[in-house]
């Protein structure tokens, strides 16, 4: 017996699909030729993958602003923020944060895993109560991990299911933060906001909202659901990351809450990790002022977001049930997921492949994301791969 | 501590669509390596025991459930808890 033996189901799952599909494992971005397409396998390939929704990680001014700070500060903190590594550009990029959310104020973690391990961990305790939507992302479920509250789920975007939960913890007369994402990652469906605040206002609950995948998608000024929905005073906490629309890395919360700025205090994630480097705190400094500048850029997103969707509704796939920057196909066969992922490969289009239990339902699912940084050219390519690949794999 | 039989059955009943035809349910059956249950199925079985029993069950206590007494004793407890 030795430590190694718990991953024997796993070494089992991974030869399986290494005899089945052996490029699985071997996604090497071996060059980088923009936001939106590497070298993988020796092959130009679009990255229709990437989360990288406006397209800024190789916008000049941010790489520029990377560049500066780099050689003005270093190429990293070398310290937690309660320690050495609180530089004035985090606590600019606090300030211009809750500034853009219009709250009172705001807290950077070194990634948005980190923030969700943070708050989730730190805002409620002992004796208080979590009610997390089921198909919350992981380092939701991890921040719950990580503290020492008492966890409920409700059905995935069903505030009555939500409602019914609530009225059975109602007698236990304590403090319950409901989490919801904006766009869920998996499907790209969003959540139905306006319910759920009206829900958690009737009982008296606070309201987390993770606009990991909404910031600079959704909302008139790229504020993410609760903008477009108009339920931004109906959020207690905004949690969110970099490593999407702002094309670095990094993590975010804001509220209005006074007391956030004591939960920094008490965050072990936020206290026991180096904070970001100066290049990633200035690279998303300058991002963030592009999404609030560029509105076409997010335009440009949704005009390609609803193409795909579009394209791949007419190819007959069993796609999300809306329209989002995430276009999700379902998909019961896994040895056919295999095999249009790696079709779309070879056609040089590359997509996310998700294998049960990392999705909601227990399908396989090959998971689009597009970038308002895909040209129309582009757009052309994934759409034609996609037909390729459907005449190819003919299995519904 | 004697396990309630009428949340037994109720548990057999919930957990019979979600494991393989023929296969006996009994108290001591692992959730896991004799019902081959994965995570997804659990939270399902969670879900309908919830709705079912007018209960809500913390996945805190789940990582002390192994087999189907184990989980009808927490139920129990919840229930006593009110």
């Amino acid at each position: 017996m030795s430590i190694f033996d718990k991953f024997e189901q796993l070494a089992a799952a991974r030869q399986e699909l290494e005899n089945n599909c052996g490029t699985f494992f071997n996604v090497v971005m071996e060059e980088i030729l923009s936001g939106t397409e590497a070298v993988v396998n020796g092959r130009p390939t679009i990255l229709a993958g990437s989360n990288n929704y406006l397209g800024l990680s190789f916008d000049p001014d941010c790489v520029d602003a990377a560049c500066k700070a780099a050689r003005k500060e270093g190429t990293g903190t070398t310290g937690s923020r309660m320690a050495n590594g609180t530089f004035s550009g985090h606590l600019a990029l606090e300030q211009e944060l809750a500034e853009f959310f219009n709250r009172q104020s705001a807290i950077v973690f070194s990634t948005g895993y980190v923030a969700n391990l943070a708050m989730l961990s730190t805002l409620v305790g002992p004796g208080d109560i979590i009610l997390l939507d089921a198909d919350c992302h992981a380092s939701i479920y991890d921040g719950c991990r990580l503290g020492d509250a008492e966890v409920h789920r409700f059905r995935h975007n069903d505030p009555q299911d939500l409602e019914k939960r609530l009225m059975r913890l109602e007698k236990r007369n304590t403090n319950i933060l409901v989490v919801v994402e904006g766009l869920y990652s998996m499907m790209g469906d969003r959540a139905p906001l306006a319910d759920i605040v009206a829900v958690k206002d009737k009982h008296g609950a606070y309201l987390l909202l993770d606009e990991a995948h909404s910031l600079g998608v959704l909302g008139a000024n790229g504020r993410g659901l609760a903008e477009e929905d108009g339920v931004e005073n109906g959020v207690d906490f905004v949690v969110g990351t970099f490593s999407k629309s702002l094309g670095a890395i990094g993590g975010f919360c804001a509220s209005n809450h006074p007391e956030l700025n004591l939960a920094r205090y008490a965050s072990r994630p936020y206290v026991f990790t180096a904070s970001s480097s100066p290049s990633v705190i200035a690279s998303t400094r300058t991002a963030l002022k592009i999404l609030q500048k560029r509105s076409e850029l997010r335009d440009r997103l949704w005009d390609n977001a609803q193409r795909l969707y579009r394209k791949l509704q007419d190819l007959n796939f069993s796609v999300g049930p809306e329209p989002s920057p995430i276009v999700a196909v379902r998909l019961e066969d896994k040895a056919e997921a295999l095999a249009l992922w790696s079709g779309l490969l070879e056609n040089g289009v590359y997509v996310n492949l998700v294998l049960p239990p990392a999705t909601p339902d227990g399908n396989c699912l090959l998971r689009s994301s597009v970038s308002a940084g895909h040209t129309p050219e582009q757009m052309d390519r994934i759409c034609e791969a996609f037909t390729a690949v459907r005449k190819a794999v003919k299995t519904v | 501590m004697q396990v309630n039989e009428n949340i037994i059955e109720e548990l057999t009943r919930i957990l019979q669509p979600f494991v393989p035809q023929g296969l006996k349910i009994e108290e001591e059956t692992d959730l896991v390596s004799d019902l081959g249950l994965d995570s997804l199925k659990v939270m399902k079985i969670v879900e309908s025991v919830e709705d079912s029993l007018d209960i809500s069950i913390p996945l805190n206590i789940l990582p002390e459930v192994r087999t189907v007494k184990d989980f009808a004793l927490q139920i129990q407890k919840l229930i006593g808890d009110g």
